[in-house]
């Protein structure tokens, strides 16, 4: 079954045609390794995918909501882990998790346990739990960047550049966070320089240039 | 239901303890308010008087530019670090975002009120002869401007010129807000003889307004 299929999709970005007709087929289970050079549309094919850019034309389905008219529950069902770390700087690592675990809903009981295993996964230790974030560096911004995004437990992983920032241990949690979710069932979508990193656990390879698809490779992984 | 109103209140508590960690309200916002009203005494040649007839129009114009301070100030929290795309993969209804942003922005002017209000009363030597025409108007017209400010504030914030666009879209829709407020307190402050109940309708009227439409176009704010 089909997690992604874009057929023909267009996506302007300030009336600048960023995609200008993608056709994409990710299957539940994949890891998914989006290449390209700069300005080549990565980025936006993520957040196309996440539902946070409407399309200019063109069909899109994830997790089966029309990327059109279904944008809400294709966000409610998806994980963005964006360049920006998308925290509060005033607040600290665990006001932030916390926050950001009541805000999408999860349910009461669940809470605390999903919010010590995001912790505990991202080795954010009780020293950093009670820091705020602007006293944070850049690695441990993005610890606590992923710590938010694993604890929604999406069904589809969208990551853009995730090992930016981290040093060598922090890249391999991502990297075995990544395994684990696709083993739990999630599909994971990977925007990144890292080629020799990402190549290793990706079944696919797809290669994009000028906002179209150039290219599709099976990965490491398959 | 229930989950629209657990939202609220985690985006106005969010808010509310952001602001006490930066302390801008207390240290920047504050002190603005107190030195437009002495600044004020000392330019009308400190004629308790004129003061006294002055005092509504002042407190306005102070809450107004302490406004345009805490609706900028609500918005880059939301800005620095696109934590507002977060707020939208959430899944959160937009009608959360907007009423809990607006109930941050209300419950700060609320507190920048009471310190004017008791400014007033100090500095100007004002006389409250209504006080509950002056808290009913204080409170709704606090509620006008936190929901015109947070329409306006998403708007902006989606454009390159924001700090400068805010003002230019927001003061002149304010307008009918401040004069039906400022002359509800003429009443209040016993300063004009006029029937000051009328002038709270209107700013009560207008907050509806606004507070509806931008409930009912927090979608369209949001998403830009």
């Amino acid at each position: 079954m089909s997690v992604v299929k874009l057929d023909g999709l267009v996506a302007l970005l300030e009336g600048f045609p960023a995609l200008t007709g993608v056709d994409l087929s990710v299957d539940a289970g994949e890891i998914v390794f989006v290449k390209g050079p700069n300005g080549a549309g990565k980025t936006t094919l993520l957040h196309l995918c996440a539902g946070l850019i409407q399309p200019k034309d063109g069909t899109g389905l994830i997790l089966g909501h029309d990327l059109s008219s279904e944008r809400t529950a294709i966000r409610k069902r998806v994980g963005l882990l964006s360049h920006s770390s998308g925290l509060y700087r005033d607040l600290t690592v665990l006001e932030n998790i916390t926050f950001w675990t009541r805000i999408a809903g999860v349910e009461q009981s669940e809470i605390d346990s999903r919010i010590s295993w995001a912790l505990k996964r991202m080795e954010l230790d009780n020293r950093l739990q009670n820091q705020k974030v602007r006293s944070l560096s850049v690695g441990q911004k993005r610890r606590t960047s992923l710590a938010v995004f694993i604890v929604r437990r999406p069904d589809l992983w969208l990551m853009d550049e995730p090992h930016a920032g981290l040093d060598q241990e922090g890249r391999q949690i991502v990297d075995d966070l990544i395994e684990e979710s696709v083993e739990a069932g999630a599909t994971v979508v990977v925007a990144s320089h890292d080629l020799e990193r990402v190549l290793n656990i990706s079944t696919r390879v797809v290669t994009l240039s000028g906002g179209a698809v150039v290219g599709v490779d099976h990965g490491g992984n398959k | 239901m229930k989950r629209l109103f657990a939202d609220i209140g985690l985006i106005t508590g969010k808010d509310l303890k952001i602001e006490l960690r930066s302390r801008v309200l207390i240290n920047q916002v504050a002190p603005f308010a107190l030195m437009i009203l002495v600044l004020f005494g000392i330019a009308l040649d400190a004629d308790q008087q004129s003061l006294r007839n002055f005092a509504s129009g002042l407190f306005w114009i102070s809450v107004l530019l302490c406004a345009l301070m805490a609706i900028s100030r609500s918005m880059t929290i939301e800005r620095d670090d696109e934590a507002l795309v977060g707020l939208n993969l959430s899944g959160v209804d937009p009608l959360a975002i907007f009423l809990g942003k607006t109930c941050a922005i209300a419950i700060q002017l609320l507190i920048l009120e009471i310190f004017l209000g008791v400014g007033i009363i100090l500095l100007y030597r004002s006389e409250v002869e209504d006080l509950l025409l002056l808290v009913s108007t204080g409170l709704f017209a606090c509620i006008a401007i936190s929901a015109l400010g947070t329409i306006f504030g998403f708007l902006a914030s989606g454009l390159g010129v924001r700090e400068t666009l805010l003002p230019i879209l927001l003061l002149p829709l304010l307008l009918p807000v401040l004069i039906g407020a400022t002359r509800a307190f003429d009443d209040a402050l016993g300063v004009a003889a006029i029937n000051g109940w009328n002038w709270f309708a209107f700013v009560a009227g207008l907050t509806v307004i606004l507070t509806s439409v931008g409930a009912g176009a927090n979608h369209l704010m949001v998403e830009n």
